[in-house]
């Protein structure tokens, strides 16, 4: 293994910000996995520091294919983790909204251009990657679908769901689209939790990559296999929104199964604790996203539901 | 008359409402729409908004056709001085059209450009961050600039700035509305946090001047400037070589020359000029850092250059 900074910023009051690599093997780059890019994405840096524990192991017992590259950069954005930011610290703006980065512009966009310089060029690329809103997720993989990364790859991580988004506007300048169009196929893992460690998920997270590199040929081991994994495009699940606003108590747990009708959650008055809103699922399925804020507003997503029924919808 | 033109109830005992007010005389429906506060450290259009809002009912007589004045896209911003949306990790202006189906603030977008579709002209009015000062200007992307450029003349801006078009920057209300056939103008100007009276004035001016032009204000024209264009010209950008404390030497509207001196950056601990920060390119200085602090990157100044040789303006 070799530790190395990847690239150094100069702060006016505060150390240099050293983005740190792990470099595993040798020879064609062949995957680079990036961890946290904001403040709280503590679960995702937890992950990476994991994998880099696992990657170690197999180093010394000489498990890593050769002519094999494996990159790990834990996190990027850890000036903002030390001070219980989300965004960078100074301007708010968002690392993983200014790639690839331009090495003249403003300081996150040079953020981004360190980075992108030192992870392109890899075969697979593996972010693990937070919502914009609060809420738990099934582990699963998701790729943005520009067209250049085959689908049917994402069933090597063994997840129980892929799933297949459609960029948005917004979506061009994030790590995952920017890559692609670079010619890494890149995916995006979600590992439940943000600004919480969740244990068994970050495990299945670290097994999920290390089964994806086990198939790409990448490590020479054997991990135990994973799910089934059913592709699906994100349109094809079902969001429930809040109908009122108040305090939201959930009564279902992410990856629980339901039937329409079934009451998945409820809407209470934050002063008299009335039930302002009894929240029923529209469809049959699994839940796969669940929000997890105790307060919640009106037309907020608090749910998605793959559903049962894709005949129509099915990817 | 003041309408809530999108409304979400909030978690504890609050709606969100978004308002509008709409002044109208005689028989014209032309309709006229001044937007602001998308960003919630964005100020200098409230003033605006009173300024013109104001002046329409004191002489509600001149007035043929239909303002809409919507002060505040983002109240929740405004008021807690956050540039987002509180609690939401996305720029409202990256979440335009919106959509019924999706969060809140996205239903909420989506009733604005709903409300907003269908104006003549709508000027949806920006100030810079708190970082970055900028002289009153008009933004536009070349596809749009064909239709846009004759109605931002009117404005009493000092500079129009059309720029090349990128992806992310289809998801802004401005982008939308133009999709959808409403001439939608965006306005640069001032800095963010701040009122500054003489740009508002300035652009008050503008803005009745473009009322007479659109035929629903039949008042005399105010004078206004004929505003450079960025057609034929470069913008120069100027960012901070070096972290430190950025202390000016140049002014807004300075003419300079390539490596002219327009300010230091200085370290606090050590007393030395960490960097001599100077102009890129020939030209105006039509944007200048406020916000001292710089890191690596930071935008100290934005320099259009003069047209370029054998082209015309």
């Amino acid at each position: 293994m070799k530790k190395k900074v990847l690239f150094s910023l100069k702060s006016p009051y505060r150390g240099h910000l050293d983005v740190t690599g792990f470099r595993f093997g040798h020879g064609e780059k062949s995957i680079a996995v990036v961890g946290s890019m904001r403040g709280n994405e503590v679960q995702q840096m937890y992950v990476c520091s994991r994998l880099v524990q696992e990657l170690k192991k197999l180093e010394a017992e000489d498990k890593i294919t050769e002519n094999c590259e494996i990159l790990v950069v834990p996190c990027v954005n850890y000036y903002s983790m030390n001070i219980g930011k989300r965004f960078w610290a100074m301007d708010n703006t968002d690392i993983n909204r200014m790639f690839p980065g331009y090495n003249l512009g403003e300081t996150t966009q040079r953020i981004a251009d360190g980075l992108f310089t030192k992870i392109q060029g890899y075969k697979y690329g593996v972010q693990l990657a937070s919502f914009y809103q609060p809420g738990n997720f099934m582990p699963h993989v998701r790729l943005m679908d520009t067209g250049f990364t085959e689908t049917e790859i994402m069933k090597d991580f063994g997840l129980q769901y892929a799933i297949v988004r459609r960029p948005r506007p917004y979506d061009t300048t994030t790590l995952n689209y920017n890559w692609q169009i670079w010619e890494t196929k890149a995916f995006s893992v979600y590992a439940n939790a943000t600004d919480t460690i969740d244990d068994k998920s970050a495990e299945e997270a670290v097994l999920a990559i290390l089964r994806f590199m086990s198939a790409r040929g990448i490590i020479n081991t054997h991990i135990r296999p994973g799910y089934c994994t059913e592709i699906i495009r994100e349109s094809a699940a079902v969001q429930v929104q809040s109908e009122a606003a108040g305090i939201f108590r959930s009564a279902v747990n992410v990856g629980s199964n339901v039937e329409r009708g079934d009451l998945i959650g409820r809407i209470m008055n934050p002063f008299d604790g009335e039930t302002v809103s009894e929240i029923r699922t529209p469809v049959s399925g699994v839940v796969y996203f669940e929000y997890n804020a105790p307060l919640i507003n009106e037309k907020t997503v608090c749910y998605k539901i793959i559903t049962n029924d894709r005949t129509e919808k099915k990817f | 008359m003041i309408e809530t033109i999108a409304s979400a109830d909030l978690a504890v005992n609050e709606k969100l409402c978004i308002q509008k007010r709409r002044i109208q005389n005689g028989n014209s429906t032309r309709r006229l729409s001044f937007v602001t506060g998308t960003h919630g450290d964005e100020l200098e259009g409230q003033y605006l908004a009173y300024m013109l809002g104001k002046y329409i009912d004191d002489n509600i007589d001149m007035l043929d056709g239909i303002v809409d004045i919507y002060p505040a896209l983002n109240p929740m911003g405004i008021d807690s001085i956050t540039r987002g949306i509180p609690m939401f990790d996305l720029d409202m202006n990256r979440i335009f059209p919106g959509t019924r189906h999706g969060t809140m603030m996205e239903v909420i977008c989506s009733s604005i450009v709903d409300d907003l579709s269908g104006s003549d002209v709508c000027i949806d009015v920006h100030s810079s961050n708190i970082f970055l000062k900028e002289l009153p200007q008009i933004r536009m992307s070349v596809p749009t600039s064909e239709i846009l450029l004759p109605y931002a003349e009117h404005l009493n801006v000092d500079f129009i700035w059309v720029h090349e078009s990128a992806t992310v920057l289809e998801s802004t209300l401005a982008h939308t509305l133009n999709t959808r056939g409403t001439k939608t103008l965006v306005v640069e100007m001032g800095v963010g946090m701040r009122i500054t009276r003489e740009y508002c004035e300035q652009l008050f001016d503008g803005l009745v001047n473009l009322m007479v032009y659109m035929g629903i204000w039949k008042g005399e024209a105010p004078q206004v400037r004929k505003p450079v264009t960025s057609v034929n010209r470069e913008v120069g950008f100027v960012n901070s070589g070096a972290a430190g404390i950025f202390v000016p030497s140049a002014n807004f509207g300075d003419e300079v020359k390539k490596g002219d001196y327009i300010g230091d950056v200085l370290d606090p601990l050590t007393s030395a000029v960490v960097e001599r920060v100077e102009a890129v390119c020939d030209g105006m200085i039509f944007t200048l850092r406020e916000y001292p602090v710089v890191y690596g990157g930071s935008l100290i100044a934005r320099i259009l250059e003069p047209v370029k040789e054998g082209k015309a303006e």
